[in-house]
């Protein structure tokens, strides 16, 4: 499985932009030949190839539902709140479009309770998102469930902050 | 394969703070109303022997403390330090109202080492109801004290005390954007603590076979729950169960054969019986529920559960044959993570009141239901293989700790406070 990372792919970019601009002298246009300056190889210049041919843009622009890949969830509940539905219904009907796209969706949940019961509810949190991306047009195969219960929280504190932040679905997308 | 083995060859190495980052605390709080006072006088240490690297007393105070039967007198209180029987003037202890006093000494091995006796006597009897002289190397000490405690409660209760048991627990520990998850293997006082397993993906679930010499567990080493068992001693180990969607909660029966799991493989989770020799699975519920953290009566006929059939989380039981699950817990909405104890009569689980975790005790004869703790994030109740106490671990302020209880809600104790995040805490059998 190989896991798309769109912010190591604009890095490249970025990269490969500031190394061709040092590698040649400020008179000389910075290109894509330039950045054989990493190592020689031009390696930097295909990796921002890529990352044009994944549409990163359009998966990160801050303009569109799709940038949303977070669900949160009430305590010990698995219901989708309602503003929740127009992210997911975009990222159904995106994967309908895109099948060379794949979504892992994770379920986690906060450290209240026993840590069994949380990886199972973790499981229903995951399984919930997905049933609506099946709805809006995303085909099964696309799609894989995976719970980490209470065990990966985003924010380690033992406050409501905190686990209101941790009891949530993620969308990791993947080729 | 993350996997360390880390052995501890001195017992003084275990003094220094540094093989787990683990602090070990044993504050003594709190009264014991109810519990048989009992004296433990400081052993002796004879001319010509060098002080023993611990204090056998002490030791042996705290873990007769822990059990919340015992109400060791605090040593400020002792009248006089007597190291045997001869030495001591029964009329004095009876003033005191102590049923038991224990006195010992230590002097020099000629082979190296030393040479502790013991006596643990009746107060009221004036006489001797047992005593004994052991020969023991210094790394040993600590060891020794906890055999001297053996001996003691076995004397008075008539069941082995199980001082020289282990526990296993999971600590993992934040570094910037890294997790390090460890399991644990230390001593049923959280002392001589070695790594078995070290890896940066979550473990939980750690339980120890009926014998001793295996712990089933769950890693999301391959990114995602999978059951592993491994033996203890040597490090080995293999995946039992690898299906799709969860693996986990391992329960071993009885005699150790099977474990009792939960899978999702079919969609929602149930609970299953694994064979582990043939590797033949057996599913044990059938419900569109959530279906966990299973565990086996003491005469391996029954499993009893979590469930959340009715609505929320609620402890059910179900005989290994299968059939109709009975629900056994009524109080509160919140009731989960059962832990039986040895004798089968008592029923340890996770309890929500007021929105508070606590450990409750569910009397599985009387049906009545006692909240042990205070919470608010109580969890993983483990009964010591004596029956009398319960380890579970929480969290005070931001700190996580492992604490122990009294069955009998009289002793509670913070076993350790630990700096990074410490959990799961289980208690070996015996």
């Amino acid at each position: 499985m190989r896991r798309l990372n769109f912010q190591t792919a604009g890095l490249f970019l970025v990269l490969a932009i500031i190394l061709s601009g040092c590698g040649t002298t400020g008179t000389e246009q910075s290109g894509h030949n330039g950045a054989a300056g990493i190592d020689g190889s031009g390696a930097a210049a295909s990796g921002a190839q890529r990352a044009q041919l994944f549409q990163g843009t359009e998966l990160d622009n801050p303009a569109s539902p799709l940038s949303n890949r977070v669900i949160r969830f009430d305590f010990d509940s698995n219901v989708i709140k309602p503003e929740y539905l127009p992210i997911l219904q975009a990222h159904g009907e995106y994967l309908a479009t895109h099948p060379e796209y794949k979504v892992s969706l994770e379920g986690h949940t906060d450290e209240r309770g026993s840590r069994e019961y949380n990886l199972a509810l973790g499981e229903r949190r995951a399984k919930a998102v997905q049933r609506i991306l099946l709805l809006n047009g995303a085909a099964a195969e696309q799609l894989g469930t995976v719970s980490y219960g209470e065990e990966k929280p985003v924010d380690p504190g033992h406050n409501e902050a905190a686990w209101a932040k941790n009891r949530r679905a993620v969308l990791v997308y993947y080729q | 394969m993350n996997l360390t083995w880390t052995f501890v060859l001195s017992a003084l190495i275990l003094l220094l703070p540094t093989r787990t980052s683990a602090q070990v605390t044993i504050p003594i709080t709190g009264g014991a109303i109810g519990a048989l006072p009992i004296a433990i006088a400081p052993f002796r240490v004879e001319s010509g022997a060098a002080a023993p690297p611990e204090d056998i007393a002490a030791i042996i105070q705290d873990d007769l403390y822990r059990t919340g039967l015992l109400a060791p007198l605090p040593r400020k209180d002792l009248i006089a330090h007597p190291a045997s029987l001869s030495e001591v003037r029964f009329q004095d202890w009876r003033a005191l109202g102590v049923d038991n006093l224990v006195v010992g000494s230590v002097s020099p091995d000629p082979d190296g080492g030393y040479q502790v006796s013991f006596e643990l006597l009746d107060v009221y009897k004036s006489s001797r109801l047992a005593g004994k002289r052991y020969r023991v190397q210094p790394n040993a000490v600590r060891t020794l004290a906890h055999t001297i405690s053996n001996v003691i409660f076995e004397t008075l209760f008539g069941r082995p005390g199980g001082f020289n048991t282990q526990i296993a627990y999971v600590e993992t520990e934040r570094s910037g954007d890294k997790t390090v998850h460890r399991l644990v293997v230390a001593d049923a006082d959280a002392h001589n603590a070695q790594i078995i397993l070290s890896s940066d993906a979550p473990i939980m679930s750690p339980a120890w076979s009926p014998d001793r010499q295996y712990i089933a567990y769950v890693s999301f080493e391959g990114g995602r729950s999978e059951v592993y068992v491994q033996e203890v001693a040597s490090g080995e180990r293999r995946a039992v169960a690898s299906f799709n969607g969860i693996n986990s909660a391992p329960a071993w029966s009885p005699e150790g054969t099977q474990l009792a799991l939960t899978l999702s493989k079919d969609g929602d989770p149930n609970i299953y019986i694994l064979n582990l020799a043939s590797g033949n699975l057996r599913q044990l519920t059938h419900s569109p529920s959530i279906d966990t953290e299973p565990v086996w009566t003491p005469d391996g006929r029954q499993i009893i559960f979590t469930s959340d059939r009715g609505g929320g989380p609620q402890v059910y039981r179900l005989a290994i044959t299968g059939g109709e699950a009975e629900r056994l817990t009524f109080e509160g909405s919140y009731n989960a993570r059962p832990a039986i104890s040895p004798d089968g009569r008592l029923l340890a689980m996770v309890h929500r009141e007021n929105g508070k975790f606590k450990i409750a005790v569910l009397d599985l004869q009387t049906r009545l239901m006692r909240v042990l703790t205070d919470g608010p994030l109580d969890e993983s109740p483990s009964f010591a293989p004596n029956g009398a106490t319960l380890l579970y671990s929480g969290v005070l302020g931001a700190k996580a700790v492992l604490a122990t209880v009294s069955v009998y809600g009289r002793a509670h104790e913070q076993l350790g406070i630990f700096r990074p995040d410490v959990k799961e805490p289980t208690w070996s059998p015996l």
